[in-house]
């Protein structure tokens, strides 16, 4: 018994964050979020919950509750292969791998997981790609997401990159589209208006305080 | 009805036996099917851990080039071969039609590259397309050979049924079954074929990633499957080539050819093995099992 440390655990009301439930039912219909019964259906089907440090049904619970850090620093939202299981299954409709996504996106803006950890790294890189060139290019990819987590792969993963080659399915060429202009246009569009949707809530916030 | 292509990066690279077989299954068909011309990626899985704004965005720039393509035709169809590009696609036209603020922002995006988004463009997986815009026996008359000893396993995997399911059933899709048996194939009962393959975990946590591949192929080889058909690149990459690295991994031996569900199909129009790229198969699909079956009649039988 003297090495139960089961105190660590506890969160103080001081440590959660109030904002945190609303902030993330703001994707869309994703106020569903707040109609959860804790039921369990969607940890009980998840093909990736036995993996996982909290089950999905926790996640809810703790989004709900304000577990922001718990919730972002958690390999769970990590491990979802956005398989949808849980969002076709879920009594209430709870669109929980979007939930999982919206989870995803704040930790990644808050830099709130490991360096190098691989997720976020391939999800970085996948999109830098895509805003660049408008498409991604799969070789590339594969190979920038290597050197970037864990180079030594490059040796372990060889021969298969090696069979790849052979079969013709492995190409370093940079894919593109031609108007890259009409995408960046698209991009800078929405970009500012999510400065000025960001600068009107700080406004908010203020007189919130005053 | 008016079809056009989407590719999606997949199907131009580690994919590109999917892109060869399923032009040479459309054509041997007799349907016309233009690439969607300078198209750009679907903003799926990974682009929507980043922005999701924006992946609706891209797919609605794809929507709108579809559009444009087709003169503004009512009844345009962009057929995705890729379960992640067709799940992509049709999020983001829900979105875009559902939710009014996410339109005006898409719209506002679409309108400053000279673009102008509209409702009717469907979006459709190629499988529906082969299953539902065809007459099955019309298929079978076009059968030229015989595939004797094939017990196929179909593989549907996560995107084509979930969430949404627009053309089959959500948790016993049949559209490749019946289609494989109007080819005069056996198929196998195998419950598990629209659980996770483990999307890129294969790659970035590969222990549990192949873990979730290897339960899938362990039990289609346990219910006597010896290929297995996929309607995705992912999937069919996943369940294809680690095989070796999960022999090691799970101490087993996992050797059974995946192949799209488009190359098996043109191997029973009698379509050349090398125009539907089965020559870029890891693990090949046995010389030797095709007999020829003039206008399937074995199935007609």
């Amino acid at each position: 018994m003297d090495n139960w440390r089961g105190w660590d655990k506890i969160s103080y009301q001081s440590d959660l964050d109030p904002r945190f439930a609303e902030e993330i039912a703001s994707i869309p219909g994703g106020d569903k979020l707040f109609a959860c019964i804790q039921c369990g259906t969607c940890s009980g089907m998840c093909p990736l919950s036995s993996y996982m440090d909290v089950t999905p049904r926790q996640i809810i619970a703790m989004i709900r509750a304000g577990f922001k850090g718990d919730v972002l620093s958690s390999y769970t939202t990590w491990l979802c292969a956005s398989c949808y299981t849980c969002s076709v299954e879920c009594p209430k409709q709870i669109k929980i791998t979007d939930i999982m996504y919206a989870a995803k996106r704040l930790a990644i803006r808050e830099g709130v997981y490991p360096k190098k950890f691989p997720i976020p790294v391939l999800a970085s890189e996948f999109f830098s790609a895509v805003e660049k060139n408008g498409r991604s290019s799969e070789g590339r990819l594969i190979m920038k997401f290597v050197m970037k987590t864990n180079p030594l792969n490059m040796f372990k993963q060889a021969g298969l990159g090696l069979k790849l080659f052979r079969t013709g399915r492995f190409s370093i060429k940079r894919e593109s589209v031609e108007r890259v202009g009409e995408l960046n246009s698209m991009m800078k569009f929405l970009e500012m208006e999510h400065m000025i949707k960001k600068a009107s809530d700080a406004v908010g916030v203020k007189e919130d305080h005053k | 009805m008016k079809y056009l292509y989407y590719p999606g990066c997949s199907l131009k690279s580690t994919g590109r036996a999917y892109e060869e077989s399923a032009l040479a299954v459309t054509e041997a068909l007799g349907m016309r099917m233009d690439e969607l011309e300078d198209w750009n990626c679907c903003g799926a899985t990974n682009y929507m851990s980043i922005s999701e704004l924006k992946s609706f965005a891209l797919s609605g720039r794809n929507l709108s080039l579809a559009n444009r393509q087709a003169n503004n035709t009512e009844s345009v169809s962009l057929v995705a071969p890729c379960a992640a590009c067709y799940l992509g696609l049709t999020k983001a036209k829900r979105y875009i039609e559902e939710y009014p603020e996410i339109r005006s922002k898409v719209d506002g995006a679409l309108n400053a590259a000279g673009l102008e988004y509209r409702d009717h463009v469907r979006v459709r997986h190629l499988l529906d397309v082969l299953v539902n815009d065809f007459d099955q026996r019309s298929i079978t008359e076009r059968v030229k050979v015989k595939l004797a000893g094939m017990k196929v396993a179909c593989y549907y995997g996560c995107q084509i049924v979930r969430p949404y399911s627009e053309f089959d059933d959500q948790h016993n899709p049949t559209s490749m079954e019946r289609l494989f048996k109007s080819l005069g194939m056996d198929v196998v009962d195998w419950p598990l074929k629209t659980r996770c393959c483990g999307g890129t975990l294969t790659g970035t946590v590969s222990e549990v990633g192949q873990r979730l591949s290897y339960i899938l192929l362990r039990e289609a080889t346990r219910r006597g499957a010896n290929v297995i058909v996929t309607a995705c690149p992912l999937c069919q990459f996943n369940l294809e080539c680690y095989q070796s690295e999960m022999s090691k991994r799970f101490n087993d031996s996992v050797h059974i050819p995946v192949t799209y569900f488009t190359q098996l199909m043109g191997l029973a129009l009698g379509i050349p093995r090398k125009k539907l790229g089965l020559h870029r198969l890891f693990v090949p699909i046995p010389d030797g099992v095709e007999s020829p079956a003039a206008g399937g009649a074995h199935v007609l039988a």
